[in-house]
């Protein structure tokens, strides 16, 4: 180790010139991310930024930024409570009681979801909640992603639950505890890992979500962040970009912050398609 | 307390697996009772059957004088240790020992009282704000027996309870249960594959195989009459020796040796019926020298056991181990004899593996 | 029963212990309450994922509009929208581009820069390490559309950084080379699944393996060939596949260039929605979304075999 011959040192340095230059080339979009929103002359270049937070002024004087916010967590709350419970109720009974063909069902699921995907079925889907009368609906925006995260959810809290050694429940059970208790004191403590990394995947999924709220949602005030930030750069010319930057870093943060405390939390496990 | 009778109990599984096949026993109030088997004679999918984790195909389980096929599991007072403890891991000692009391409705301060009294009972007198995860393998064993003790069952089932400790630790188990028992008292069956757990443990012992009872009995009956060349084989440290041969007069000719058979069971063979004549090396005498109906051999291996040494001979067309106490090895490749104790040779009938003098029926007792 | 019972002990079928694994209902839940618990969640999918797909079957082969007499009462066409479709050049070009697209971001692109990632990643120091992992990663979780801005922003033909560090003001980077610029977008965007899978891959390779190679003397490349590869080849094919099947449906070069200039990034997600949902011609974006669906199905019918081999 200690002798180097210097071939190996033109190797060496070549392969950290590789790394830096990959390492650049990942960090160089990321830039104005961070620069920006605290520039007091926000322009698309990247500059040492003056330092200033008046650029957080315009996320109050726009009337939608804000609400939009706010629009994306209702449609990233209501789709993880509705994965989430329903992921768990269904993966439950199907780890812990023989339904006939239950293999086969998850299988076909799982295929199902991997290829009706949100780009491949717009147009039934929007078709299907036009007739609906659900255009315009959060809640129809709600149910679309929940259908089509469910199959993918279902699969891995029920790998996750055959892992779970079933005489924690059969010692419930001669316990005397009824289904119910069993559930709410042994099911939901023992799982509670696999229920929070289903709803952080659900949440980062949903947040960053374009294409369904984009085609379902056309009233601006029901848009979610991910759909309102295009009209701060579209419309009327010039993009504004002290808006842009700000929204742009507030946005992101609470994915960056999930993806921290699951990193930190439960390391990162990795559940094949863990994000579609 | 009390008794447990099982009537033509079945268990089939779906395929047509008969798990438990038309079984019948009776286990005595107070009795410490195993169940022993190899894995997949249908041990534990019995006892699961008693706690009502399996529901069963047909035939009755009787816990006392109330008929408890048809309960659940909770309402046949009857309390379950795993084999993996099933200590619930999000709850600490004293929650999980009084988790059964929350379940019937105790009050909160009378059910930690007595989750408290369990755990003094089970020396786990500071460990109680501890997660099962901290506590090492006895401990957890030790938890789950209070959670166990702290119902008051009528009936307690032990899954393999000894399998998950290390081999020292379960010697000390071993002895602390049975201690336990007898001071509660209370009627407990448990299932086991190791034939020694067994023999050091139970008050009597059901000897299982492809879901039929083979024999069952005290652990001095089962080692000293097996009652088929099956149950000979799976008892004991050492396994029997079983020698196939032909019935020639009162005795049995082995491979063209001629050893003494019992009278006993002379009246139930026939002249020239295929017998095998089992002797258990602890009841075989070695010597030096040629006896009268002693079979020859020469000294092939010497296992040392300790305190003891197993010697195997070769004959033609057999072998045959006998131990020897500590010191008395005779040398490699010299010659030897070994002759049985008095009584101590067992005839099976060489069709159906039985006891020559035992009809099938009388073996279930 | 008669029958069992005549067998010999030895020779009657041990059952394989089934009382652990086939136990039909540990929780005491019943057929009824199970069926009940998984009913919300297959209601949810049968209507939001298995009904439009289905129903994409039926809206192809009618002349179906948003707008005007088709849309109250729309005709069966047949298959006149796939006749239509495959005799189109707008589709023939997107079909084409979105192969190229899927062939050199995701097969190429994706699959090397990861692998190259996470076999150099090994050998960093670990705050080093952690860095290039945090913004490989970063690149992945964040929102699409912050990403397509952050790259509009990088591209930009008068103050963009890229032609500042390149000293080559004035050039046009989405207009002049449109498709390339989504191709390394989508590098940089999804090279993270591709790198944590290898990662993972990598780790699994025996330890004594690679130094029983390095004990016979085997060169870097040796060993890579013939010690790494034979262990990772199953998560070669599945990341392939996985990350074809993403790259194939990802709808944000849409938020790049919209699918111009001229078309010339128009990949099948911007094609269909250019044509059904802005162009309001339902029953041809059926059409095509129905040859999407197709081509889906064939690979993730071939991850799915992958799967099941590896169970």
């Amino acid at each position: 180790m200690s002798i180097v011959t210097p071939r190996e040192m033109v190797g060496r340095i070549g392969f950290y010139v590789l790394v830096g230059l990959v390492t650049a080339f990942f960090a160089l979009p990321m830039l104005w991310l961070v620069a920006t929103p605290f520039d007091d002359q926000p322009g698309l270049a990247l500059s040492v930024p003056d330092p200033t937070l008046g650029n957080f002024s315009e996320l109050l004087d726009n009337r939608l930024a804000l609400p939009s916010l706010l629009n994306s967590i209702l449609l990233a709350a209501g789709t993880a409570l509705l994965v989430v419970v329903f992921a768990a109720t269904a993966a439950y009974a199907l780890s812990r009681v023989r339904i006939p063909g239950r293999d086969i069902m998850l299988y076909l699921l799982l295929l199902l979801s991997s290829i009706v995907t949100g780009t491949a079925a717009m147009v039934p889907i929007f078709l299907l909640m036009f007739e609906l009368g659900l255009i315009d609906s959060r809640v129809g925006v709600v149910l679309v992603l929940s259908g089509g995260l469910l199959p993918a959810a279902i699969f891995i809290l029920k790998d996750f639950m055959d892992s779970v050694p079933k005489s924690y429940e059969e010692s419930a059970r001669v316990f005397g505890a009824s289904s119910f208790q069993i559930l709410r004191d042994v099911v939901v403590p023992v799982i509670r890992p696999g229920l929070a990394t289903i709803a952080v995947w659900t949440i980062v999924n949903v947040w960053g979500n374009f294409l369904v709220p984009f085609i379902l949602l056309r009233d601006a005030d029901k848009q979610p962040a991910a759909v309102l930030m295009r009209t701060f750069y579209t419309e009327g010319g010039s993009p504004n970009l002290a808006l842009i930057s700000t929204f742009s870093l507030l946005f992101s943060i609470p994915v960056i912050a999930m993806y921290l405390f699951v990193n930190r939390r439960y390391g990162f496990r990795f559940y094949g398609g863990i994000k579609s | 307390m009390a008794s447990i009778q099982l009537d033509g109990l079945t268990k089939v599984y779906p395929g047509d697996v008969r798990a438990v096949d038309a079984l019948d026993l009776s286990i005595v109030d107070g009795e410490f009772f195993a169940l022993l088997g190899p894995s997949g004679c249908g041990k534990t999918t019995l006892l699961r059957t008693i706690a009502g984790l399996e529901e069963a195909t047909s035939g009755t389980v009787r816990i006392g004088d109330r008929d408890v096929t048809q309960l659940p599991p909770g309402k046949r007072e009857l309390a379950m240790v795993f084999q993996d403890y099933a200590l619930f891991p999000h709850m600490t000692v004293a929650d999980n020992i009084s988790y059964p009391l929350k379940i019937k409705g105790l009050a909160k301060p009378e059910r930690l009282t007595k989750a408290v009294e369990a755990g003094e009972e089970l020396s786990l007198g500071g460990l109680m704000e501890r997660r099962p995860g901290e506590l090492s393998g006895g401990q957890q064993q030790r938890v789950a027996l209070a959670r166990a003790i702290a119902v008051h069952p009528q009936v307690f089932l032990f899954d393999e309870p000894l399998s998950n400790l290390d081999a020292r630790l379960r010697l000390e188990a071993r002895t602390f249960l049975k201690r336990l028992q007898r001071e509660l008292g209370v009627t407990t069956v448990f299932v086991t594959h190791d034939q020694a757990e067994a023999l050091a443990m139970a008050d009597r012992m059901a000897v299982m195989d492809a879901g039929k009872i083979r024999q069952v009995g005290t652990a001095r009956e089962v080692f000293q009459r097996p009652a088929s060349t099956f149950v000979a084989n799976f008892i004991g440290s050492t396994p029997m020796n079983l020698l196939p041969g032909v019935v020639q007069g009162d005795g049995v000719d082995v491979s063209g040796q001629r050893i003494p058979m019992p009278a006993d069971s002379r009246e139930h063979v026939a002249d020239g019926q295929d017998v095998v004549v089992g002797v258990r090396p602890e009841y075989l005498t070695l010597s030096q020298s040629a006896a009268d109906g002693a079979l020859h051999g020469v000294v092939a291996i010497i296992e040392n056991l300790g305190t003891s040494a197993l010697v195997t001979l070769e004959a033609d067309g057999f072998t045959v181990a006998a131990t020897v106490p500590d010191g008395e090895e005779p040398p490699i490749g010299a010659d030897a004899w070994v002759s049985a104790a008095e009584g101590r040779t067992l005839v099976y009938r060489a069709s159906d593996g039985e006891l020559v003098d035992a009809p099938v029926a009388a073996a279930i007792a | 029963m008669a029958q069992q019972t005549a067998l010999p002990p030895a020779e009657q079928p041990t059952a394989p212990a089934p009382s652990r694994t086939s136990a039909t209902d540990v929780a005491g839940l019943g057929r009824g309450r199970a069926a009940a618990f998984v009913a919300p969640a297959m209601l949810l999918v049968a209507v939001f994922l298995v009904f439009p797909a289905l129903w994409t079957l039926y809206i192809g082969v009618t002349n179906y509009r948003l707008t005007g007499v088709q849309a109250r009462t729309p005709e069966i066409v047949g298959v006149d929208n796939y006749v239509d479709a495959l005799g189109d050049p707008t589709f023939h070009n997107a079909l084409f581009l979105t192969l190229v697209f899927v062939l050199f971001s995701a097969v190429l692109g994706q699959n090397l820069l990861g692998f190259a990632l996470a076999r150099s990643l090994a050998t960093l120091r670990p705050v080093m390490r952690r860095v290039v992992e945090s913004l490989v990663l970063l690149a992945w979780i964040i929102p699409s559309s912050i990403v397509a801005f952050l790259w509009l922003a990088l591209l930009d033909r008068d103050a963009g950084t890229l032609n500042a560090l390149l000293q080559t003001p004035g050039l046009a980077w989405l207009i002049d080379y449109p498709l390339v610029s989504i191709i390394v977008f989508n590098i940089w965007r999804g090279t993270a699944f591709s790198m944590l899978l290898y990662s993972a891959a990598l780790a699994s390779v025996p330890p004594s393996q690679l130094e029983t190679a390095r004990l016979v003397g085997a060169s870097r490349w040796q060993t890579l060939r013939d010690v790494v590869f034979p262990h990772i080849r199953g998560h070669v094919l599945t990341n392939t596949l996985l990350i074809s099947l993403w790259t194939f449906n990802d709808f944000t070069p849409f938020l790049i260039t919209a699918g111009g200039p001229n078309d010339r990034t128009e990949v099948l997600p911007v094609y269909i929605y250019n044509t059904a949902i802005s162009g309001g011609q339902m029953g041809y974006g059926a059409a095509v979304s129905l040859i999407m669906l197709v081509i889906n199905l064939i690979i993730a019918l071939f991850y799915i075999r992958l799967l099941r081999e590896r169970r």
